[in-house]
């Protein structure tokens, strides 16, 4: 073609192909679903279209000879520290499209990753370090209210426990699976999240899409989300899980709600979240029968008497300003657990503005809610559980530290199943198979296979959690948590040290 | 257990294996007529052409029969057969007793009554003695006419052409092939037969094998009035089951021996299989002689697996034929030449006379039933499972099967996995 | 027997099954000199090969049949049931490219050699413990194993 319009040499991606190396195979044009590769009937032989490429480097994985490379294009522009190639190439964009600019996964803008500034203790000489091969360790996490006091009574058949206490889900490992609902992901990695979950001994968030009724089974490992659309909220799913979410709001779209395309809205889609084939499901911003404390307080009381008092109760909230008090206000309208997103927290589709500019990070935001629940004597009536932006077990440990009970991960989950984090969820056409329904591209999760690689990526960290335990001296999870002793920070300010509620370094 | 297999041709090659499937001891006696172990029969036609040479004409080597454990008894010709006394005789004057008898006699060619035919220089071309007699022939002989247009008769000719014999064709028919072929395909075939210089004659018959004084063959006379010089003429018309044996020995014979699902004939301690048998045919659910390889294959190995105790019904055979003429290859199977005005047929051909490429489907009842194949010959074991599975054909599935482009995804649900991925079928969650 | 199942839930269409099946069945066992050189002089070609119909696929190659159809069809002891080990052996020696067993396979297991008047057909990569299919499988759309009967 002669003519590009402007904004189409501007791709982010150019592919290099060995010649040498490459034997016409073919296999980087049926994995690309973007259209980049291509047989060229002409020249018999296998050739590209950079602009299209979206940098997901499924053909580079997948290139038997490994001719392929895919490269960051070199920008074409005159280095400007204030306007990046960023914001020029979504100025080209939205004066073509004249639309709000989409983003899927967590935010990548540069925002400081406070888990990177804080460092863990061990012990030396004066308290012994734990082995965990020779030695228990307890990870063990109940989530759910406790009572403030325990009382017993004597009875003849000995003490009795009197004291009442509400439901709580027990976690062998501190982490679960993430809120990702049955259509942003697909079914293949719903079995293979249920299935982990369930080998693990943890839970998987069916997120706000509903559950597929062949997957009741896991109900035991599975926690049922309910937000704004309600969709596939009906009493059977209520009760096949161990616990129910309601969503409030998601850390990588904080005040926005959902909006899942009519085109991935397949049959098993359709029938699991209750809406008709191929029409858009849009969760509304607000649950429209929300508007105080006291209407969640209803909901919460609402699904509880649903569910007869036998689940507990979680309240998921983004990050924001006032978090503090936000969740002060749940735990007082009866939450059982409180789960707060950080804004780094992964999404299938928002608005680019929003992800990268609404929210707080997860770190700040729980070490503030920690220590205002404590401050309010209510800390025990819920337990806090942190999603957003955690990468690896140290990030667990220190989240732990901070003052959460346990770890939701999703980013994660999708990275150990093959996810290169190029953020086009929101096209459907997903090369690895995870953010489509596309029944060409979804079967590219074996759940088999997806299902190990999760449950074997919270193995091994919950062998590196039991090391770093066992390093200071502990010998239980529940010794560690809320634990900011065990916390010191490297080049933070006084004010990000108070509320993280952390020492420096070498004090 | 004693087994007795009469002849050595594929049938008895497929007993032989059919029984070791069932019975691992027992003691099997080939006798056959012949001299040499069984050999690929249809061979002969790459022999006499100079293609291969005799070190590859054996159908297993030589090994295989010790591995079985096989007495043979070649070039001894059973000629006649007690079933009360459950005894073969042969004309070195052997009796031999069987347990179980496999009749697998084959057939014998059949020549017409023509006046002129006995003497020197007729022959015929089913056997390898046959083949090696005209590897001789050929290389004296200038010119020679095969009479039949079938397709022992087109080989015989390609053969002899190959060997530097002018060959001129003759058939019956009004065109070449017409039992296993229809119209265009042998269009197609008698053109690339002319292309490289054979001369074919259809629609008209021999009716004398003219002899000089001496009785040298000079040439053959046509119905037509044309004269054809020749040194030389195979007769290649068909072959009649060799069921004189069972006949004389009171066993039931129609055209062939009659046998049942397990390819027991009238008296159950005799099965009969391959050329010589009237057994059950696929699609047309009654009993016929398909003289064809694969099915003389199978029938031989069902009725090994039924001798040797198994009750394993034969599912009946399936006409197909799989021939190439100076690389052009042709295939045929099932029904191809329905009768016309048949209830419940429907056709489809296409033609590409350009490419020499063909393809016609026989659907009855919205089954494949049939088709032909020239040309483009890549799908055809495709077609051939439509046929063998009798799979009920919806109208996208047709359409696909008739734009050339059958696959086994187009299977009924369920069927793929029962044959490729059986066990643990794919439920994934 | 141990055999190859294909899986089409999960056969990805990608093709690397026959880019190993090439590589395999090459003199070089190199993968670039099999496709860039030894498939134009000597006319490669995979014996396993991928179905596709919409969204579905599956790699196809020989079952190695209880009761092997092409067996019965080949008229020149090319093809042969091993009774020890249960695969249908081909010998390209004898093939004399008659495509017998190529219309009699109701699984159309069979192809043409690109280039010779031979067949080609799977055979279990003789002489590897994994077959090269099952190995270059990334989504365990074939799994080699031993499931009993045919």
């Amino acid at each position: 073609m002669a003519f590009a319009p402007i904004n189409k040499n501007y791709h982010d991606f150019f592919v290099v192909r060995d010649k040498d190396a490459c034997i016409n195979c073919q296999v980087c044009v049926r994995q690309c679903s973007y259209g980049v590769h291509y047989w060229d009937e002409a020249r018999q032989c296998v050739r590209h279209d950079n602009t299209k490429c979206i940098g997901c480097h499924r053909c580079e994985a997948y290139c038997p000879t490994q001719a392929l490379l895919i490269q960051e294009k070199p920008s074409n522009f005159k280095p400007n520290a204030l306007w990046r190639p960023v914001f020029i190439k979504n100025v080209y964009k939205q004066a073509d499209s004249g639309g709000v600019l989409l983003a899927g996964m967590g935010s990548p803008v540069d925002i400081p990753v406070y888990w990177d500034k804080l460092l863990l203790d061990a012990s030396q000489v004066t308290n012994p370090s734990i082995d965990p091969l020779r030695e228990p360790m307890e990870l063990r996490t109940y989530l759910g209210s406790k009572p403030t006091r325990l009382e017993f009574e004597t009875t003849p058949e000995g003490p009795r426990l009197k004291t009442p206490t509400k439901p709580n889900i027990k976690l062998n490992i501190p982490i679960m699976f993430s809120a990702m609902s049955f259509g942003s992901i697909n079914f293949n990695l719903h079995v293979a999240m249920a299935r982990a979950a369930t080998e693990v001994g943890t839970y998987y968030n069916t997120g706000e899409g509903g559950l597929h009724e062949s997957l009741y089974k896991y109900g035991p490992n599975t926690i049922v989300q309910v937000a704004s659309g309600r969709f596939g909220v009906h009493s059977d799913y209520l009760n096949a899980g161990a616990a129910i979410e309601i969503k409030i709001g998601q850390g990588a779209k904080p005040g926005i709600g959902g909006h899942l395309p009519g085109e991935k809205i397949n049959a098993m889609v359709s029938e699991t979240r209750m809406v008709p084939l191929g029409s858009d499901a849009i969760s509304p911003a607000p649950h429209h029968d929300i508007y105080s404390i006291e209407d969640l307080h209803q909901l919460i009381y609402a699904l509880k008497e649903a569910s007869d008092y036998k689940k507990p109760v979680s309240v998921k909230i983004a990050a924001v300003h006032n978090v503090a008090a936000i969740a002060s206000g749940v735990v007082r309208a009866g939450a059982d657990i409180v789960a707060i997103d950080g804004m780094r927290g992964g999404t299938g589709a928002a608005p680019a503005m929003i992800r990268d500019n609404v929210g707080i990070p997860i770190e700040l935001a729980l070490a503030s809610v920690d220590q205002r629940l404590r401050d309010e004597g209510i800390r025990n009536d819920a337990s806090v559980v942190v999603a957003g932006g955690t990468r690896c077990s140290a990030d667990v440990i220190k989240a732990i530290a901070l003052g959460a009970d346990a770890v939701y991960i999703a980013t994660a989950a999708l990275l150990a199943v093959g996810c290169t984090l190029c953020a086009r969820c929101y096209t459907g056409k997903c090369p690895w198979g995870i953010a489509t329904n596309d029944p060409y591209l979804a079967k590219r999760q074996n759940p088999d296979i997806a299902a190990k690689k999760m449950a074997n990526l919270m193995k091994a960290w919950a062998h590196e959690i039991e090391e770093m335990l066992g390093g200071m001296g502990l010998n239980s999870i529940e010794s560690l948590r809320g634990n900011r002793d065990k916390l010191r920070a490297v080049g933070l300010s006084q004010s990000e040290m108070d509320i993280l509620g952390v020492k420096p370094a070498g004090r | 257990m004693k087994y007795v297999i009469v002849g050595n041709g594929v049938a008895s090659v497929g007993a032989i294996e059919g029984i070791r499937r069932a019975d691992p001891d027992g003691e099997i006696l080939v006798i056959s007529e012949e001299s040499t172990p069984t050999y690929g029969r249809p061979l002969i036609s790459y022999l006499l052409a100079g293609k291969i040479g005799p070190e590859r004409m054996p159908l297993r080597p030589i090994t295989f029969y010790d591995k079985f454990k096989v007495k043979m008894a070649l070039g001894s010709k059973v000629v006649s057969l007690d079933a009360k006394a459950k005894t073969v005789s042969t004309d070195d004057g052997n009796t031999h007793p069987y347990d179980k008898l496999l009749l697998a006699t084959g057939g014998v060619p059949f020549v017409p009554p023509l006046p002129g035919k006995d003497g020197s220089g007729v022959y015929s071309f089913t056997t390898l003695a046959n083949a090696e007699t005209l590897v001789d022939v050929a290389k004296n002989c200038k010119t020679a006419v095969v009479v039949g247009g079938g397709l022992i008769g087109l080989k015989a000719a390609e053969a002899l052409h190959d060997r530097g014999v002018k060959v001129s064709i003759v058939e019956l028919a009004p065109r070449v092939l017409s039992a296993a072929f229809d119209d265009k395909a042998g269009g197609l075939v008698a053109k690339r037969l002319a292309e490289v210089g054979i001369d074919v004659h259809c629609g008209t018959q021999a009716t004398e094998i003219k002899r000089d004084e001496s009785g040298t063959i000079v040439g053959v006379h046509l119905k037509d009035g044309s004269f054809l010089p020749a040194q030389a003429v195979v007769i290649a018309i068909g072959v009649v089951p060799a069921a004189a044996l069972a006949k004389d020995a009171g066993i039931k014979v129609d055209r062939g021996v009659v046998v049942d699902e397990r390819l027991a004939s009238s008296d159950p301690a005799v099965f009969a299989a391959g050329d010589v048998a009237q057994a059950k045919d696929l699609i047309l659910d009654d009993n016929r002689v398909v003289p064809i390889w694969p099915n003389a294959f199978n029938q031989g190995f069902y009725a090994g697996k039924n001798m040797a105790g198994a009750d394993s019904p034969y599912l009946g055979g399936l006409a197909m034929n799989s021939i190439a003429f100076y690389g052009l290859p042709t295939v045929s199977v099932g029904i191809v030449n329905p009768a016309p005005g048949e209830a419940g047929i429907e056709l489809s051909e296409t033609l590409d006379e350009e490419n020499a490429t063909y393809r016609k489907l026989v659907f009855k009842d919205g089954k494949l039933v049939g088709y032909v194949l020239v040309g483009d010959i890549d799908n055809a074991g495709l077609y051939t499972g439509f046929i063998r599975f009798k799979f009920p054909l919806d109208a996208d599935t047709k359409a696909k099967l008739v734009s050339g482009c059958p696959s086994i995804l187009q299977w009924p649900e369920g069927f793929f996995d029962e044959k490729f991925n059986p066990v643990g079928a794919q439920e994934i969650v | 027997m141990k055999k190859i199942y294909p899986n089409k839930a999960v056969c990805i269409g990608c093709h690397l099954c026959e880019v190993a099946c090439v590589t395999a069945h090459s003199k070089s066992k190199d993968i670039i000199l099999a496709h860039n050189v030894e498939k134009a002089q000597e006319g490669l070609a995979p014996r396993r090969n991928v179905a596709q119909e919409g969204p579905v696929c599956v790699a196809l190659s020989c079952r190695h049949c209880e009761e092997p159809m092409c067996v019965a069809a080949c008229i020149s002891g090319a093809l042969t049931k091993n009774p020890e080990t249960g695969r249908c052996e081909y010998n390209e020696e004898q093939c004399v490219g008659c495509w017998s067993c190529l219309m009699a396979c109701p699984f159309g297991s069979i192809r043409r050699h690109p280039v010779k008047e031979k067949i080609i057909k799977c055979d279990l990569c003789a002489g590897r413990d994994m077959p090269a299919c099952v190995e270059a499988c990334p989504n365990a759309g074939l799994i080699y194993e031993d499931r009993g009967k045919d």
